[in-house]
């Protein structure tokens, strides 16, 4: 069994609540942060732990903290992203609903650590129950002291507010989501300035995904060179993986970075192998945004070495041959899955939550889609294939927000590795199964 | 600070953006816009026209940049090195935006006002392939009334921000913007609102497209068949300085001054822009320089041929397409 530090209490009964959390350890980083370090201190522990941004992109969390700007006289906003909305991601929610208080306590213990006295939890529209979870959670932290002014007596004071979203991927985006925030529509921001210098409200903000910031927790207990034991190399302590698809167990499980890709497949612990006896065909390693991979390349290495859940072992190869962690989100199909089906998904999806700002994104989107939903009724033809390869290489890197590169990858990743299947439904003018969708009246041919 | 675009070399001040410095240099090295606006704060990095491709971050830190960036929003490093022009990869992505920009443009220049003016219709000839690899139906918006001047042809609009941000910075009060998102993201007066307020004309002075245009023009005359001259009156809202758009002795037209780049120089009120239509009315200075971005000063040349000649050997040394060899 590996080592759990995140959602080892989940199945403790009534652990949502502050006096069941509490006595199983809760608000011991609080304590210890607040009595007996400095907040530099904390943000050296997070460097020593290399805890990397557990979002996607993978980011070392100390050092985003560490160029946060302190200017004298200018408050400074800790922003807890909790707008979890990649498809096949949904470990956030798993850890907010289930443990709210364990957020709760990292934003207090790393607001501490970054000098914020106003902290703020985005999380999406759709989790509007979990948002009530998490309310109920800090009016309890506040009555208990943990909240407010004066924290265990010390100088610290901190207020924390939960504030909905209204459903939109493209809020996940840092400065789209601080816009949301301030109330403004959620289009990204160009960049430089950088949130730590200029974030919410124009101050110096951290925007740190809802798993870094309940990672501070342990950090703090534990100490950041403990931490950095379990892992391998640059990809140290645990994650939450959520893993979906073909698979016997599917769910959240927190693994230690470093186990194999097979092992997380087929062993009784995980994923409990493909359902039904069927082979395995593809993965999405890290959520929808992240390059699929065959079987032969997720499972090994184009070198032949066997790939691990690590960031490093993941994008081996590049995206030739590799993948992204990103955020975790594991999506496994069978052998009787059609790539090109479940691309034309990805794609809707993109289409849809392009928040237009920019053109190629705007416009690339939509014709992407449209163009594999001909695959999907019939009428593609084998030039097609080049189009959307053509298509994705021109939004790819040219837009505002990394939403763009998002829609492309999967694209360019499917032509990559499964070209055939697009080629054979061109030239046998072969229909797709899409029952499923003409139910959803999605598809109008 | 200096600057390198397209080898050549250039001292700027800080804080200035790459487009800036490459306008600097001149139109041979400067990128196309078609939402930034130099008079207007925050516009740009929408489009993605603009990108270029910097080999060099800066003298201190060499490294390139891993992605093209946008120009009008990139402020230059001393010791930076651009390529616009002459790297492939920029002309290459800047096809696609020019693409990505015309699926859903309804093309139809001949029954446009804009037509001759037309940031868009330049971009595709300078950029642009002359066939469209889009065979789907194009987007069709509902025609939305915004007033007793403008009309709002939302077909056509590439989504610049360039009028949302003149009703934010020059009028007291803005009563539209952009709603919905992604394709179907639209400009648009919530609940049919109307744009009165004095300066709200210049919006259609800052539309690079035919999607914002002057009722009180539309239809009247092809753009190239009247004259430009300028001319200024004493106006207590604005400048007055204007150009009167001519046919015979008659004023088809006003708007603001627009330079080279086809900006306005200074922002003028809506009593000038619609109500002074009258030759009397004004103070004439004369005949207006014509610039870039103008067809006006087509086959007013009698050189026209050798002309031609000269244009087609710059555009092949840019890697500009042959707009006389259509595949």
């Amino acid at each position: 069994m590996g080592r759990k530090l995140l959602i080892h209490n989940d199945k403790v009964p009534g652990i949502n609540t502050l006096e069941v959390y509490r006595a199983h350890g809760g608000y011991a980083s609080v304590e210890k942060a607040l009595k007996s370090m400095q907040p530099d201190q904390i943000t050296d522990e997070v460097k020593k732990s290399g805890l990397r941004g557990r979002g996607g992109a993978g980011f070392p969390t100390g050092m985003k903290w560490s160029f946060l700007a302190k200017p004298e006289g200018v408050p400074r906003y800790l922003v807890c992203n909790a707008d979890e909305s990649e498809p096949g991601t949904f470990k956030d929610r798993y850890l907010m609903e289930k443990i709210p208080h364990a957020l709760i306590e990292g934003m207090i213990t790393s607001s501490y650590a970054l000098g914020a006295k106003t902290s703020y939890i985005y999380i999406r529209g759709e989790y509007f129950y979990v948002a009530r979870i998490l309310e109920a959670a800090i009016a309890e932290a506040y009555a208990a002291g943990w909240l407010g002014k004066n924290i265990l007596g010390t100088d610290f004071s901190h207020d924390c507010y939960v504030q909905v979203g209204g459903g939109a991927y493209i809020c996940g985006e840092e400065t789209a989501l601080l816009e949301s925030l301030e109330g403004k529509r959620g289009n990204p921001r160009i960049k430089p300035p950088f949130p730590a210098v200029a974030g919410l409200w124009g101050c110096p903000t951290v925007v740190n995904n809802v798993e870094t910031i309940a990672a501070v927790v342990p950090i703090v207990n534990m100490g950041g060179e403990e931490y950095a034991k379990i892992g391998v190399g640059k990809s140290t302590g645990t994650k939450l993986i959520s893993a979906s698809g073909h698979i016997n167990k599917p769910g959240v499980y927190e693994i230690e970075l470093g186990i194999t890709v097979e092992d997380f497949i087929y062993s009784d612990e995980y994923c409990g192998g493909i359902r039904n006896g069927k082979k395995l065909k593809a993965v999405v390693a890290g959520g929808s945004s992240v390059p699929i991979l065959p079987t032969e390349l997720i499972l090994k290495t184009a070198k032949g070495e066997p790939r691990l859940m690590t960031y490093e072992s993941l994008s081996d190869g590049g995206f030739q041959t590799g993948t992204m962690l990103g955020s975790g989100g594991f999506i496994a199909m069978d052998e009787d899955t059609s790539i090109v089906k479940n691309l034309f998904t990805f794609a809707r999806f993109y289409h849809h939550e392009s928040c237009g700002q920019c053109s190629p994104c705007r416009e690339g989107t939509g014709w992407m889609e449209k163009i594999l939903k001909k695959f999907l009724n019939g009428t593609a033809t084998e030039s097609d294939v080049e189009l959307l390869w053509d298509i994705q290489s021109k939004i790819e890197g040219k837009t505002i927000c990394p939403l763009g590169e998002a829609a492309a990858w999967p694209v360019a990743a499917a032509i990559r590795h499964f070209k055939h299947e697009f080629l054979e439904i061109a030239r046998n003018k072969k229909f797709v199964d899409i029952s499923h969708y003409d139910r959803l009246n999605l598809i109008r041919a | 600070m200096k600057v390198t675009i397209d080898g050549i070399t250039i001292d700027v001040p800080k804080g200035t953006t790459i487009l800036e410095a490459a306008r600097m240099i001149g139109p041979e090295v400067a990128p196309p816009t078609m939402c930034y606006y130099s008079k207007l704060k925050t516009s740009g990095g929408y489009c993605r026209t603009c990108i270029v491709k910097v080999t060099q971050g800066s003298a201190a830190n060499p490294t390139p940049m891993p992605k093209p960036v946008a120009s009008c929003r990139t402020e230059v490093m001393d010791g930076m090195v651009v390529e616009n022009t002459i790297n492939n990869d920029v002309l290459e992505a800047r096809k696609g935006v020019v693409e990505f920009l015309l699926i859903n443009h309804p093309l139809d220049c001949p029954v446009c006002d804009q037509a001759g003016e037309c940031s868009l219709q330049d971009l595709s000839y300078e950029h642009g392939a002359a066939k469209t690899r889009y065979e789907f139906p194009r987007r069709e918006f509902e025609r939305i009334d915004i007033g007793k001047y403008v009309q709002l042809h939302m077909n056509r609009c590439i989504m610049c921000f360039r009028c949302v941000k003149v009703a934010e910075q020059l009028t007291d009060n803005r009563v539209h913007g952009v709603m919905h998102r992604g394709d179907a993201a639209e400009i648009s007066t919530y609940i049919e609102n109307v744009i009165e307020n004095e300066f709200s004309g210049n919006v259609i002075d800052v539309c690079p497209v035919g999607a914002l245009t002057d009722k009180t023009f539309r239809f009247k005359s092809r753009v190239w068949f009247t004259k430009p001259v300028d001319a200024s009156c004493d106006c207590k809202k604005c400048s007055g300085k204007v150009r009167l758009w001519m046919k015979g002795p008659d004023v088809l037209r006003v708007t603001a001054r627009k330079n080279m780049w086809a900006e306005v120089e200074e922002f003028i009120c809506n009593t000038c822009r619609f109500d002074r239509k009258s030759v009397s009315d004004w103070k004439i200075e004369g005949p207006s320089p014509i610039h870039r971005g103008s067809v006006i000063s087509q086959n007013h040349y009698n050189h026209l041929n050798e002309l031609k000649v000269q244009v087609m050997k710059q555009q092949k040394a840019l890697g500009f397409m042959d707009i006389n060899k259509r595949p």
